[in-house]
């Protein structure tokens, strides 16, 4: 096997990809919450990727991504026996778990496939996990047949109501709460948007809440400060305080208004798509 | 013969208008006619002054004597016995500090120039002699790790090498050489003079093993479980300082550290690599020091039109090299000295637009024994930037005494150690930045070679 080889890659839908790759050093210490940082080749960008799962004995990683971006798009001409030229991890600290017996954990979109790890780490820590599936319409989900297998109870919604029931995820957490059932913690995973008003919710109903944030990173380690956010009026680094808060402190309008960092470029960079993929373009 | 010239010779550098729009090495090197003419400027002075001020103690007046007789090569092995480092060191070192500063030439004149001569020298057996095949060193068995690729964890896995030790030095990064190559641009340490030192130190048997964080990945005591008998940690400075004033979270406000990394270690100036980087046309960089100034000529070659060096005190106190100032102001900078932003300015979208200063001046010396800068009241202004870049300094990144048991910190909060480099657990080291906070690379080297010497006499005991 070798370094960072592309061991596994399966398409869950029109544009997300799971890939399992052979990073033995990250594998060995990976825990839920945690993630990596990439660059496909020499000319690539670092891009920071939560874990999607890690196994120890064969010594891979599980990345779910959406290829959405450059590398993304790049990532996405990479097969099985190619390889990355650097993966570096596990980064950040893990999923904090002690002392919770109930959870609920509200993923969306993508932020499902980051929420994976952590639903189903905690279920087997002994926790109890109630699971929302979030996603724009039927042909956007993923994973249902696992999250049903490793959480007690799975809920998927969509905008639409293509697939699942008809409702957002913010809807979907309210119902739960006024069912009368209650929670040591709710966690989100997902657009922030989302995760703000899973937040919010939380708090109305006295609830702790987690938000396990993204951000743009270079080092991964706290040398470049890109990734920094404003925690309960204090400047906190995504890549080692983070990537998971106290959903009540983050600033949520602060970590919307950065993550336009470098749209202009990035909306250059769809535009050369082409370029990019050779003219295949998986996505709308 | 002595040259009794009191100015240096002159260095050959490209014209400022042309160099600011390239990465292209600033300075182009002595000739071999000029370094022996600089050569014969050295009085050869008994109490060899320049050697007390250069933290690994260069032979500086043999190795000078030798350039002055034309022998370039026995001048390189004389620089050799002490640094590791001399094509880097040559031309990072702040010189008037060090060597420089303490030359009797300096009194009245102008210093010998010690730091081109050691460029010289140094450029000069990389050009005749670079290609020598290296022999790996003979081993004596025993195992070292080095924490971090930078100046000092090269200068310690360079000096343990020698010893026969067999090391490994573990990178956070994909490339090794660290602050070298992630933080000093390329028109002022060419990255392929980096390389070729990290090239010679493989071939004589180093390990390197990039894209792994100590302290993630493997801890320091699983690294000593795992055979190390000994442990160098060089990981230098760590978390950029940030001043808290309103708008630091805007569009457009990063820290040198990210804007440096950015072209430098993942080469964004170049059209082929796809880092991205803010393209801003008025750029306000904030502080003083050599980040500031790299950061400041990196912005006017990636095309900004006006680019401004906020600093609080005035031209005198201003912490970088001389030479850094003099080459930034020569390339249009426009240094704003007395003045300390307090607010960053944004529009409707996030994004900066300028930044608010306050006029300073000079009071009363302060701790550092320098006249501390006072406010003038009602001076507040605005300078119309679209891009704030802060160099202020950095915190310390703590990974390394949270994930080592029982290691601990200095007052600082970096990672406590003795005169000898040996922190408070047995076969631990440590070194450079990651110690004092934010220094030198030569400072840093000279850790590193401290360390070595303390790893060498704990293993042989």
């Amino acid at each position: 096997m070798k370094m960072f080889e592309v061991t596994y890659k399966r398409r869950l839908n029109h544009n997300m990809v799971w890939l399992k790759i052979y990073a033995p050093l990250v594998a060995r210490k990976a825990r839920p919450g945690q993630f990596i940082i990439l660059r496909t080749d020499e000319y690539g960008e670092r891009i920071p990727l939560t874990m999607a799962g890690h196994n120890e004995e064969d010594g891979t990683i599980d990345l779910i991504y959406a290829a959405i971006g450059r590398t993304t798009m790049l990532m996405d001409q990479l097969e099985v026996g190619d390889c990355f030229a650097d993966i570096v991890g596990p980064l950040g600290k893990p999923t904090h778990m002690e002392g919770l017996k109930k959870v609920c954990v509200v993923g969306g979109g993508t932020g499902n496939a980051l929420a994976y790890p952590l639903a189903t780490g905690m279920k087997k820590a002994g926790i109890e996990v109630d699971m929302i599936e979030g996603f724009k319409t039927k042909d956007l989900v993923i994973l249902e047949d696992e999250f049903r297998a490793g959480v007690d109870r799975l809920y998927v919604v969509t905008d639409d109501g293509s697939y699942g029931e008809k409702a957002f995820t913010t809807d979907k957490l309210k119902q739960l709460i006024a069912e009368g059932n209650t929670y040591d913690q709710i966690i989100a995973v997902g657009p922030p948007m989302m995760m703000k008003f899973v937040c919010q919710i939380a708090a109305e109903n006295n609830i702790p809440s987690v938000a396990s944030l993204t951000a743009y990173m270079i080092d991964g380690t706290g040398m470049c400060g890109g990734c920094r956010c404003k925690i309960g009026g204090e400047d906190k680094f995504v890549c080692v305080d983070g990537p998971e808060f106290d959903g009540a402190l983050v600033d949520w309008d602060d970590l919307i208004k950065r993550s336009n960092y470098y749209k202009d470029q990035e909306a250059e960079d769809r535009a050369h798509v082409c370029r990019l993929t050779g003219g295949v373009r998986y996505h709308d | 013969m002595i040259n009794l010239v009191r100015e240096k010779n002159p260095m050959p550098e490209q014209a400022p208008d042309v160099r600011n729009k390239n990465f292209l090495e600033v300075c182009t090197g002595y000739t071999e006619e000029m370094a022996i003419r600089e050569a014969m400027r050295c009085l050869k002075c008994r109490k060899k002054p320049c050697t007390t001020g250069c933290p690994v103690m260069i032979k500086i007046p043999d190795f000078i004597a030798k350039v002055a007789e034309g022998d370039f090569e026995a001048a390189y092995q004389i620089i050799s016995e002490d640094s590791s480092l001399p094509a880097i060191c040559g031309r990072v070192c702040p010189q008037e500090n060090q060597c420089e500063g303490n030359c009797v030439h300096a009194k009245k004149g102008e210093a010998v120039g010690i730091g081109r001569l050691e460029r010289f020298v140094a450029d000069w057996h990389a050009a005749n002699y670079g290609d020598v095949e290296i022999q790996p060193v003979e081993g004596n068995g025993h195992k070292v790790a080095v924490i971090g690729a930078g100046p000092a964890g090269l200068a310690c896995a360079g000096d343990l090498i020698n010893k026969g030790y067999e090391v490994t030095v573990f990178e956070a990064l994909h490339k090794t050489g660290g602050v070298l190559v992630y933080g000093i641009p390329q028109f002022r340490l060419p990255k392929e003079i980096v390389a070729a030192e990290v090239a010679k130190l493989e071939a004589k048997g180093v390990k390197f093993v990039t894209n792994a964080v100590v302290g993630r990945a493997i801890t320091v005591d699983e690294l000593m479980d795992e055979g190390f008998e000994s442990v160098f940690i060089g990981t230098g400075a760590g978390l950029p300082s940030f001043m808290n004033i309103p708008g630091e979270n805007l569009i457009g406000v990063c820290s040198a550290n990210e804007y440096l990394t950015r072209i430098n270690l993942m080469k964004a100036y170049l059209p082929e690599y796809d880092t991205p980087i803010m393209h801003a046309d008025k750029i306000a960089i904030v502080g003083g020091g050599n980040v500031a100034m790299d950061a400041a000529r990196c912005a006017k070659r990636m095309g900004a039109s006006e680019v401004y060096i906020i600093y609080r005190r005035s031209m005198d106190e201003l912490p970088a090299r001389a030479e850094e100032v003099h080459h930034a102001k020569e390339e249009g900078i426009i240094f704003k000295l007395l003045t300390n932003p307090v607010e960053i300015k944004g529009n409707e979208e996030g994004i900066v637009t300028g930044i608010e200063c306050v006029t300073m001046e000079l009071g009363e010396p302060d701790a550092s024994g320098r006249r501390k800068p006072v406010v003038v009241e009602g001076s507040n202004h605005i300078i119309p930037v679209d891009m704030v870049i802060m160099s202020i300094g950095t915190k310390l990144n703590t990974l390394i005494l949270d994930t080592t048991e029982n290691l601990e910190a200095n007052k600082k909060g970096g990672i406590g150690t003795d005169d000898e480099a040996a922190t408070n657990r047995p076969g631990i080291f440590a070194g450079g930045d990651a110690v004092t906070g934010a220094a030198t690379v030569i400072k840093a080297m000279g850790a590193g070679k401290k360390a070595a010497k303390g790893i060498d006499e704990y293993l042989s005991k």
